[in-house]
């Protein structure tokens, strides 16, 4: 291996870390603004209490659990897609796996927030906790949202340390090639790695481990919050088929948003020549089976109530399909099946512009989704005389764009402090030994034959 | 400490300095390889490859069910809530309590043994050249006997080193 390709390696992804531009400063201003104000309006809702969002009886969870659903659905990019593709050492993950596991934590962080901010004393959160309090009681273990908590902890904590071990080895190279404050910190955070076979056995044994015990807690975790829903006797969340369909429609999110969010590093930071078209259009391919997946769990969902007949369902059923919900509703089909499936089957619009298109429309159609599972069920319980309706106030919306940004100026920060491609990996795949290197790990387009 | 040692530009070139310090008379356990990334097909990065990290996982993971389960039915049974003549010590919730913490006990089991074993978390060795953050492999032999210079030199110089280096 000579050294000038690992070294122009490690200049191009370490230049963001080392060279600031007034736009960062500026992104960072505009993004922290957001979330300021964002900050600002929680405030306004906990002093003058819930009566200034939308929210009431009958319809007591509405955009907040939207966004709650929505952000842990976010967070499946990571793990499951990063921990697959390292289990069966896909080489054209590694450009990607970084910025997905980083996505993961992020989004966690921001929809475990959600219900702190559903709760009318959010100072009183503790109580979730299962601790033996002063009140003598301690937390139910049958309910959904002490699973909740039990399930959303363990994932932020493994995904975090799924993120963070890889990073070791790069904060080394940080460290080594720069000098004065930037060395004794990311001195620290190396934690004193040098680069020895039996440090690299250890990380990657380490790795493998992780992976296989983080897929099924990332499952774990969708279907746990679908239990939250699923768990109770209301019309169209009382269903079987709730755990994988919320599992289906988290990874699908998912996609969407690494696909975004990797487009977009490209472009901005300049990374054409390690994140090739091929990394976005295998995770379009992805996104593709997971709208026909989408497609085929929203089929047996509608068609199992349809044939039931039982008639709280089918007020359901008919308020999002031909009532006030309909434009959500076909909005929401247009987004998540008609245009991803329009876009990306067809080889010549799966360009990187047609991916990150159709992303976005599954972002939409996704949130949606999870807005349409909340509200119209709610609203038309068992008895009629409870029906009621909802409508977002500004609080909600303004609080649910902060966090949007909030996701965005993390990223940004991270982006500015850790490489944002796996340089070591990256290395390992440019210089492979091809007895061990297993053609997977060539980079290959999804679906093409091996020479 | 004194460490002798030599930069190499690739995985071929190391892998001839450590068979040469091997017939020179070194052990594998005296033998430093350092390299920026894992450098798998080169018989060098086998040395110290047994690993208990996967028993002490499944450990982990143990210790993590068995904790929950105590904790869980402990706490249903010292605190009963009116369960309706349902059972009190409720299986099916718990097993979503039990699951969850024996994939933690296995995650953080896991985690510690990484940086327990491939000695993270203490100060940097002596023996360490920054160069090898630009893609050089660096293979050195730490604390060398005084007569075992002159075969160490020789071993090091066999790999193709242009220049020795001492910390």
């Amino acid at each position: 291996m000579s050294d000038a390709p690992a070294n122009r390696l490690s200049d191009d992804l370490l230049r963001p870390l080392l060279q600031t531009s007034w736009r960062f400063y500026a992104l960072v201003a505009f993004l922290g603004s957001i979330v300021l104000m964002g900050l600002g309006t929680w405030a306004y809702q906990m002093y003058n209490g819930f009566g200034v969002t939308g929210i009431n009886n009958p319809i007591f969870w509405a955009v907040y659990v939207t966004n709650f659903v929505f952000w842990i659905g976010i967070s499946h990019a990571g793990m499951v897609i990063t921990a697959i593709l390292r289990l069966v050492n896909a080489g054209w993950r590694r450009p990607v796996t970084r910025c997905a596991e980083a996505i993961t934590v992020f989004a966690l962080m921001i929809g475990a927030l959600f219900p702190l901010i559903h709760l009318g004393r959010p100072w009183l959160f503790f109580w979730l906790i299962p601790y033996p309090s002063s009140r003598q009681i301690w937390p139910n273990f049958r309910s959904p949202l002490v699973w909740d908590f039990f399930a959303i902890s363990t994932y932020l904590t493994g995904s975090v340390l799924f993120l963070g071990l890889p990073m070791i080895p790069d904060f080394a190279l940080v460290r080594d090639r720069t000098t004065g404050w930037r060395r004794r910190i990311y001195g620290g955070l190396a934690l004193g790695w040098t680069g020895t076979p039996k440090q690299w056995h250890r990380l990657e044994s380490a790795m493998s481990i992780m992976a296989i015990a983080i897929l099924p807690v990332a499952i774990s975790v969708h279907t746990v919050v679908s239990f939250d829903f699923s768990m109770a006797p209301v019309p169209m969340w009382h269903s079987t088929i709730f755990g994988p369909y919320f599992v289906a429609g988290a990874i699908f999110s998912g996609i969407a948003g690494l696909l975004i969010v990797t487009a977009a590093l490209r472009k901005f930071l300049h990374l054409e020549e390690y994140v090739h078209p091929v990394h976005i259009q295998n995770l379009g391919k992805l996104l593709l089976l997971m709208s026909l997946l989408w497609a085929y769990f929203l089929f047996v969902e509608r068609l199992t109530v349809w044939y039931g007949n039982e008639s709280a369902e089918i007020a359901v059923l008919r308020v999002t399909q031909k009532g006030s919900f309909a434009p959500l509703y076909w909005t929401m089909v247009v987004c998540n099946f008609v245009m991803p499936f329009s876009i990306l089957s067809l080889k010549k619009l799966r360009t990187i512009t047609g991916c990150v298109i159709a992303s976005c429309g599954v972002l939409i159609g996704m949130w949606l989704e999870r807005f349409l599972i909340v509200v119209p069920s709610l609203g038309h319980k068992y008895l009629p005389y409870t029906w009621g309706t909802y409508r977002p106030r500004p609080v909600e919306i303004l609080i649910t764009i902060s966090t949007f940004a909030a996701l965005v100026l993390l990223y940004t920060l991270f982006v500015k402090f850790v490489p944002i491609i796996s340089i070591w990996e990256l290395r390992a795949a440019e210089h492979p030994s091809p007895a061990l290197l297993p053609a997977a790990a060539r980079e290959q387009a999804l679906g093409e034959t091996q020479a | 400490m004194s460490a002798v040692y030599a930069m190499y530009p690739d995985g071929d070139a190391a892998q001839r300095a450590v068979d040469g310090l091997r017939a020179a008379g070194f052990a594998d356990r005296d033998i430093t390889v350092i390299s920026a990334q894992p450098m798998e097909g080169h018989e060098f990065s086998e040395m110290n490859k047994a690993t208990w990290l996967w028993h002490i996982a499944s450990a982990g993971g143990f210790l993590g069910l068995c904790g929950s389960t105590w904790f869980v039915q402990m706490t249903e049974l010292a605190w009963p809530l009116q369960t309706g003549n349902m059972p009190i010590v409720a299986w099916w919730p718990n097993l979503i309590i039990i699951f969850e913490m024996t994939m933690l006990g296995a995650i953080l089991a896991t985690v510690v043994t990484l940086l327990v074993t491939a000695g993270l978390v203490r100060r940097m060795p002596a023996l360490y050249d920054p160069e090898v953050s630009d893609g050089k492999i660096l293979v050195g032999v730490a604390n060398p006997a005084e007569a075992s210079l002159p075969d160490l030199e020789r071993a090091l110089r066999a790999g193709g080193a242009a220049q020795l280096r001492r910390s």
